[in-house]
């Protein structure tokens, strides 16, 4: 099976080529899904012009709306960035669904577990390290069948998403729900507060401090990626492994350690919804978090700073489907996230195809 | 007697959609296109279906919009991954979120509701075991399901499509070198796979009469498993299916006695793809071109 980020060796293109080719497709992409939100919006008999105004407006236009983007952001920066560390070591991680559930059920025992009143400053770093042991934990599964049993990792983290489910799930009945509900009891400690604390105008929103947590993370997966030996090596099996391999990196465990460092990125993101909005952990909360982040990893084109803009544009999306209920069905925004992932990937090989041919003829 | 009776005619009714689905996604596979889509066709089929047989009266006409849906959905995947080259994971994974989206956009926008559609005509099917048996022979999509992986396979390996197709999933540059337009085949198996697909979603929402929102509901993945465990055989695929549609019964059977949680039985297929893949039973290989150009 072909892996996204592995396919482009170009030969040495010019700095500005390469630009092009990593901002044309996602241009491509959007253009594509405003002409397609466009039809479904004409569908409906409405003004398009008129949907996007009001999508913008209860979006980035007030400070709920915003701070609401900014919550959905938190979450879909961490499954991004999962999605990301995977395609730079030429791996496809899409079990980030089960991993962000396993992180989030790992905050919620560890604050469970701790006594009522234990100091946020031991809490709050115990409860993150759970969820994101727990996401490595369950990302390393499939770096190790990958590994040392060559099974493919786009099968085994697809069939693990459901284990994982199904598995918490069964954590979850045993005796740890509240009766009649599919959610833990509140933490004991570990919460994190929410930005309305210090900004009254995000009252009422779910935005919280997750939200730092989570920025640090891209950073520092920015810094692992491009500024240490291992995340040299780790991009390094993504572009060529055969070359890495000759080049002295050991294929094997670089998967390993990329496919655990993915999953605990995925893990961390449980944070946002247990630690930072209601406290317990509920069954189904990260339900399409894993594929979103698919779309924010291949849009922001696995570069860091690029995903946390990605995952901005996708929580606009989101939070901006409620926003236009009254003019257009909101669920129009998730036909749109499939038609951006499609044209997402179709415009990367054809604008790497036009770009040559360009190249070519001078 | 009847208790095995109703656990026969109960394991058919849950294997009907994975077999179809795991009949197009075998041929699908073995042309070199991964099917990851199965799931967006099988919700595809079964909303267009619906649509077909709430409009026209007759669940016949479901049937066939339910092909079209699936047909359509095909193409998609077929114009994206052929055509542009797209990443075949990746515009599966669209296709998967393209289905649920727009069949959630057109709920709402023809129904005014985001659970589920109104009941429409379709084939009935009690819950008795009587029923369940006599439903059996009223509902015609349930032979089509049996015949559907045989046919898949005398498609494969006795017609000179069949043959295209798997140079075409194993050796596509030998393939092109004897003349065999690699693009041309692969589109039909594809838009095939899609067609079939969607019939194991029309099952869904013609039996229970009505669309519910996401009610393929990861059916399309454990086609999917079905398939690898099956190591790209039909007709071992559509062995997969029974057992996998008889643990499911077991496990509903057994629901009242708690033997093993629920949950475990769920599992099922996808670890035993695993085990497949990490090659505890013979391992399982893929047609060697598949998600390659």
């Amino acid at each position: 099976m072909s892996d996204a980020a592995t396919a482009s060796p170009a030969p040495a293109p010019a700095r500005r080529a390469r630009v092009a080719e990593a901002l044309l497709p996602p241009l491509v992409a959007l253009l594509v899904s405003v002409v397609a939100g466009d039809l479904l919006i004409l569908a409906v008999g409405q003004s398009p012009g008129a949907v996007y105004r009001l999508m913008l407006e209860g979006t980035w236009g007030n400070a709920y709306g915003f701070a609401q983007v900014l919550y959905k952001t938190t979450t879909l920066v961490c499954t991004g960035l999962a999605v990301a560390v995977g395609l730079r070591a030429g791996l496809f991680n899409i079990g980030a669904e089960g991993q962000l559930a396993a992180g989030g059920l790992g905050a919620a025992l560890v604050g469970l577990a701790l006594p009522a009143g234990t100091t946020g400053l031991i809490a709050i770093p115990l409860c993150t390290v759970a969820a994101f042991a727990a996401g490595g934990a369950v990302g390393y599964v499939p770096g190790v069948l990958r590994a040392r049993w060559g099974a493919h990792e786009v099968i085994t983290t697809i069939m693990l998403n459901f284990i994982v489910l199904a598995f918490l799930s069964w954590i979850l009945t045993g005796r740890l729900r509240v009766p009649e509900t599919v959610h833990t009891h509140a933490i004991h400690a570990g919460a994190l507060p929410r930005l309305s604390a210090w900004w009254a105008p995000f009252h009422g929103s779910a935005a919280n401090a997750s939200l730092f947590i989570v920025l640090v993370a891209a950073a520092a997966t920015s810094w692992y990626l491009f500024h240490t030996s291992r995340g040299y090596e780790l991009r390094a099996v993504g572009l060529q492994p055969e070359a890495a391999e000759s080049g002295g990196v050991n294929v094997g465990n670089t998967w390993i350690r990329a496919l655990a460092l993915s999953g605990a990125l995925a893990g961390l993101g449980g944070i946002n919804f247990v630690l930072g909005y209601e406290h317990y952990y509920e069954e189904g909360f990260a339900t399409g978090a894993g594929f979103l982040g698919i779309a924010v990893a291949l849009v922001g084109r696995s570069n860091p700073l690029g995903v946390v803009l990605a995952a901005l544009f996708f929580a606009t999306l989101s939070q901006g489907g409620l926003a236009i209920n009254a003019l257009v069905p909101k669920q129009m925004v998730d036909a749109l996230q499939g038609v951006v992932i499609l044209a997402m990937a179709a415009s990367v090989p054809e604008v790497r195809r036009l770009l040559t041919l360009r190249r070519r003829a001078r | 007697m009847s208790m095995v009776l109703a656990f026969l005619a109960q394991t058919l009714r849950i294997a009907v959609p994975y077999l179809f689905a795991a009949a197009g996604g075998v041929l699908a596979e073995r042309s070199g296109i991964i099917s990851l889509t199965l799931e967006g066709f099988m919700l595809g089929g079964a909303f267009s279906a619906m649509l077909g047989s709430y409009w026209s009266g007759n669940p016949w006409v479901g049937v066939l919009a339910g092909l079209a849906g699936g047909l359509a959905l095909g193409l998609v995947h077929a114009v994206a991954t052929i055509r542009y080259k797209a990443d075949q994971v990746v515009s599966g994974i669209a296709i998967n979120l393209l289905a649920v989206g727009l069949t959630r956009y057109f709920l709402k926008l023809v129904f005014d509701s985001s659970s589920n559609s109104p009941r429409v005509p379709g084939f009935s099917a009690g819950t008795s075991t009587t029923a369940l048996v006599s439903g059996l022979l009223h509902n015609p999509l349930i032979p089509l399901g049996l015949v559907a992986v045989p046919a898949v396979a005398w498609l494969l390996y006795r017609t000179p499509f069949g043959l295209r197709v798997r140079a075409v999933g194993e050796h596509p540059e030998a393939a092109a070198t004897l003349g065999v337009s690699v693009k041309r085949v692969r589109y039909v198996a594809v838009a095939l796979s899609g067609a079939l697909a969607a019939l194991g979603g029309t099952y869904l929402s013609l039996d229970q009469h009505q669309f519910t929102d996401g009610m393929s509901a990861g059916r399309g993945f454990i086609a999917l498993a079905a398939i690898i465990f099956g190591r790209w055989d039909p007709m071992r695929a559509a062995l997969a299916c029974l057992f996998f549609a008889a643990a499911e019964t077991l496990q509903i059977q057994l629901q009242a006695m708690q033997a093993i949680p629920g949950q475990f039985v769920q599992m099922i297929p996808y670890v035993l793809t695993i085990v497949a893949l990490v090659g505890v039973v013979g391992r399982a290989v893929p047609p060697a071109a598949l998600g390659r150009e």
